[in-house]
This record gives C-alpha cells, structure tokens and sequence, in this order.
C-alpha cells in the first residue's frame, strides 16, 4: 500500500513537472525580450531534469521496468496526475508568470519539507530541485511585482492572469487516501502546512506588486484524478507525436 | 593627423595583428561592415532558434528534449553577446532589430527552410552548425577585439552543437529502416542550402576583398565552403548516408573534393525574400516584439519608479 501510494505521490510530482516544462517549451524563440527567452527555456530545462529523475524514482517503486520515457510519453490521458493549473495554455507574458508564479509558491514550500523525508531518494531529488526552485521563484515573483507596479496595462494584465488562474490554484493542495496514509507515516508534509506557506507568499508578493487576491473562491480540480481539462489531449499529442508515430525505436 | 594618415595607421595596426577596440579610431566603412555582419550573425542566432525550437514541444525523449532545450537557449545567449558587440560599435540593440524586422538586416537563409521531421534537428546541428563552425572558427581571429571574443565562446558551444546532431544522426543511422530513410531524407533537403550558407561564390562577392584586407574575414566564401565539403564527406560515410550530388568525387590532382554548382538562383530568391519560410519566420519575430511591448514598458517604468524611491 505503501509504495503504490508513494509511486502515485512521486508520480504526480513528475507529471507537474512534465507538462509546465512542456508549456514553457512553448515560449522559445517567442519570449517579450532575449533575456526572457532564455529565462522561460531555463526553467522549461530545469523541470525536465527534475521530471528525468521523478519519473526514474517513479519507475523504481513501481517495480515494472518501465522507465522514464515510457512514463512521461506512453501513458493515456487519464492516466497524468498533473494538476489543471501547469496544463493551462500560457497566454500572454503575465499568464505564463502568474501560473509559474503560483506554482513556484507552492513548489518551494513542498520540496523544502520533502528534504526532511525518510524516504531518501525523494528526500534527495528534493535537495537538488530546491535550489533551482527558489530561483524560479525569485524570479517570477520579480516580474509580479515588476507587472503590477509598472504601467497601467501591465497592471491590468497582471490582476487579469491572478483573476483567471485563481480558480486552478486551490487544486495544488489535493489530497486524497495515499497523501494521508504518507503523512501518518512522516513520510510527506501535510498539504494544509503547504498552503499556509504557500498564501503567505503569495500575499506578500501581490500586496508588493499592488495586486489583488481574487474574492470569487469557486475551485476547479480534477487533475490530480486524471480528469484533465481539453487542453491536455493537446499538449499530449505533440509530446507524445514521436512515440506513437514510429513505436519502438531508439532516439 | 589626416585622414589618409589615419587610415595608414590603421591598417599598420591591423597587418600587425593588433586587435581594433571600441574606443580606436576606424574607417567608417570598417565600422560599417562589422555592424552588418555582425547583427547578421546576431539575428541568424536568434532566427535560428524558429525552426528547431519548434520541435521543442515534439522530442521523442526527455534527454533530447532537455539538448534541445540547452542548445536553443545557447542561441539566445549567442544572440545576446553579439548584440552587445554591435553596441560597441555605436548601434543600440532596437536599432539593429528593427533593421531586421524592416527587412534593411539580413540573416543566414538557412532558417529559411522548414525543419519538417525529427531528423532535420540533427541534421542542422551537424550540417548548419558544422558549415557555421567553419566560419567561425576563422572569426575568433578577426580584427576586431570584441567580435573575436565573443567568437571564442560561441565555438566552444556550437562545437557542442554539431557533436550532439551528429550523435542523434548515429542513432537514426543505427536504427529502423524508417528511421535511416528519415535521416537521408533531411540529408537531401539540407545539403545544398547548407553549402549557400558560405555565401556567394567568390567572383560575386561583393564584399570579399576589402574585409580581407581588413581582416574581418580570414578566408573567401569559396575556401571556406571547399574546406566544409572536404571535411563532411567521411563524417557522412560513417553515417552511411549518400551527399546528394552525382558530381562530387575526390580530385587527387586538387587535394580536394570537386562537386556540383551551386543553384544559384534559389540562393539569391531565397536571400530576396522568396525561400518556404521567409515571411513566416520574419513575421514570427515582428510579433514577438509588438506582443512583448508592453512587458518592456513596464520594466522600464517599474525601474524609473523604484529609482525615483531610491533617491527621495
């Protein structure tokens, strides 16, 4: 029970991971300034290294001999664990921030308590990821406050992307019979210590950036269970494009 | 001192090996035809991450994915220091783009073919980064001190480049009768635009003698595109791929490999705008820039507010 609870645990980790990485790939060569450019494509690569080794662990604990390819690309839809906020399309520049934004604000938190994990490989991935994962952070949370308190519209963008992303956010703090049967082991942090982690950053950064935290509270979510939003068969074709057309082969 | 003296000095200073920096005296023409060969070098970086950063999304496997992701990104900082190389010289950034963008710059036509399998990918790596290689490996020693530099580094990274095209190719030649087709397929397609890539042939080139002179450029087009032939066809035996070119044959007498002419009239309509993807990689990066507008207004009015803090 335990490790099927961990491999679906690990799992959603990697394809959070995966398909943000996947989103952010989209920006290449498209970015508002070189600069950006090379931002967005860093931390597109820096979730893929984290998904490389998410899904290996993934793949240890299921015990089936399927590897990380075969998990990131040969899986159906219901099958992905993401939550709805990664598989999001990005938008403008502000919609892609404020979805990295939110994520970042919770991924800090997560992976700083998964370091204390007995479980050791997590405990490890987790050690590796935080760096690169406060960076991000930083970063975005430099551009929410650069967009709320540069000009009017990027203001207006700014609070548009928070306004319509709200909704996905609450999802990030899922948690169902294999979180809890983690957590009674000491094994993963609670989602509530996360969320209050989570809100405390994400008020300071808004209340600097003269934004606001959304009023409407209504909550989508279905990811963490494999119900996707129509955006998923998208990003799934073009990632899964090579592997379905020519099976079988080495690249 | 005039003219005629400084010009006689100049080049002194250039025969020597001396290299020219920002604050040195220069001929306008010098000046001139760095920042036109420069900011084209610039903007095929940066228009050359279009066609393989569109394959981003589509990598048959993480690890190819996440080179092809570092190799992008190597061309947006490419893009970047020779940008700033081009400052050095008097002409912002903005400047230099929107001359791209008014169609006045130029960059490699090689980007101006589609990238229609995964195959291209690797085949641009090796061909299109081995045939830049080629130029670029000669500009680390061209006459001015900041393009030399920044060449430096750019080779070190393209070399990168070609090795890991190169790499996937073998693992396409090594595999399935369908991935090997694809593999020769990218092959055909690619060879010829990427021997254009060394520009006109020598007795048109209208630029050649002078930046020789000035050591800009170290050798003609025609020596370099010789020098890439000689050096591609063992790399394409071991791939166990056929160059598309009935006429190339060792010539012993040379000491170098003879081959077809060039279709020169596809060179110079796809130079004057009329290659596949012309209009829609121009179009790509003008909406780029209008979209992103607004992101660098707002940067530029958050830093005049934070510094407006600062100082009351």
């Amino acid at each position: 029970m335990q490790e099927s609870a961990l491999f679906e645990y690990v799992l959603r980790l990697s394809d959070d991971s995966l398909i943000l990485a996947q989103r952010l790939g989209e920006w290449c060569g498209h970015g508002p300034i070189l600069e950006e450019d090379i931002a967005l494509t860093n931390i597109s690569l820096d979730l893929i290294g984290q998904a490389i080794s998410l899904y290996d662990f993934a793949a240890d604990l299921e015990g089936k001999g399927r590897n990380h390819d075969q998990l990131a690309y040969l899986r159906y839809e219901n099958e992905y664990k993401n939550v709805l906020l990664v598989e999001q399309p990005n938008g403008d520049f502000a919609m892609t921030i404020l979805r990295q934004f939110f994520f970042d604000a919770f991924r800090l938190p997560l992976y700083e308590a998964l370091m204390q994990s007995p479980e050791e490989q997590l405990a490890a991935i987790a050690a590796k990821s935080v760096k690169e994962t406060r960076y991000h952070l930083k970063h975005t949370s430099e551009w929410v406050i650069r967009m709320g308190d540069g000009t009017e519209e990027s203001h207006q963008r700014a609070q548009a992307a928070i306004d319509h992303l709200w909704r996905y956010t609450h999802e990030l703090f899922y948690e169902d019979a294999h979180d809890q049967s983690l957590q009674a082991a000491g094994k993963v942090p609670s989602m509530a210590e996360i969320q209050a982690k989570w809100m405390a950053t994400v008020t300071s950064i808004l209340q600097e950036a003269t934004l606001e935290i959304p009023k409407n509270n209504w909550k989508f979510d279905g990811g963490r269970e494999g119900r996707h939003s129509e955006h998923m068969g998208y990003i799934l074709s073009d990632l899964q494009y090579m592997q379905r057309a020519y099976p079988n082969m080495e690249w | 001192m005039t003219q005629a003296e400084k010009e006689i000095r100049f080049q002194e200073k250039i025969d020597r090996e001396i290299k020219i920096e920002p604050n040195d005296w220069m001929p306008d023409e010098y000046r001139q035809t760095l920042v036109r060969q420069i900011s084209q070098h610039a903007h095929s970086e940066i228009v050359g991450m279009l066609p393989e950063g569109n394959w981003i999304t589509r990598a048959p496997n993480l690890r190819r994915k996440a080179v092809l992701l570092a190799k992008v990104q190597d061309e947006a900082g490419h893009g970047l220091y020779l940008y700033s190389a081009v400052e050095t010289l008097g002409t912002s950034r903005e400047q230099t783009i929107d001359d791209l963008h008014s169609g006045k710059a130029k960059y490699s036509s090689i980007f101006n073919y589609p990238a229609l399998t995964w195959a291209d990918i690797g085949t641009i790596g090796w061909l299109v980064d081995g045939a830049a290689i080629m130029n670029q490996v000669a500009l680390c020693r061209t006459s001015y001190g900041p393009y030399a530099r920044a060449m430096v580094k750019i080779c070190k990274e393209e070399s990168f480049h070609q090795r890991q095209g190169y790499e996937s190719l073998m693992k396409l030649c090594s595999g399935t009768p369908q991935q090997k087709a694809m593999a020769q397929d990218a092959m055909n397609r690619f060879w010829w635009p990427a021997l254009m890539m060394f520009g006109p042939s020598d007795a048109d080139s209208t630029h050649s003698d002078q930046s020789i002179k000035w050591k800009i450029k170290r050798f003609t087009n025609d020596e370099l595109r010789q020098s890439f032939v000689d050096a591609t066809v063992a790399q394409a035996e071991i791939l166990g791929l056929t160059i598309p070119d009935p006429n190339l044959k060792w010539n012993e007498a040379r000491g170098h490999y003879d081959f077809s002419e060039i279709n020169w009239e596809e060179f110079w309509q796809v130079v004057k705008g009329n290659g596949p993807c012309n209009k829609e990689r121009l179009a790509a990066r003008v909406k780029a820039k209008e979209e992103g507008a607004w992101v660098r207004e707002a940067a530029t009015a958050f830093a005049k507010k934070r510094a407006m803090k600062k100082s009351a």
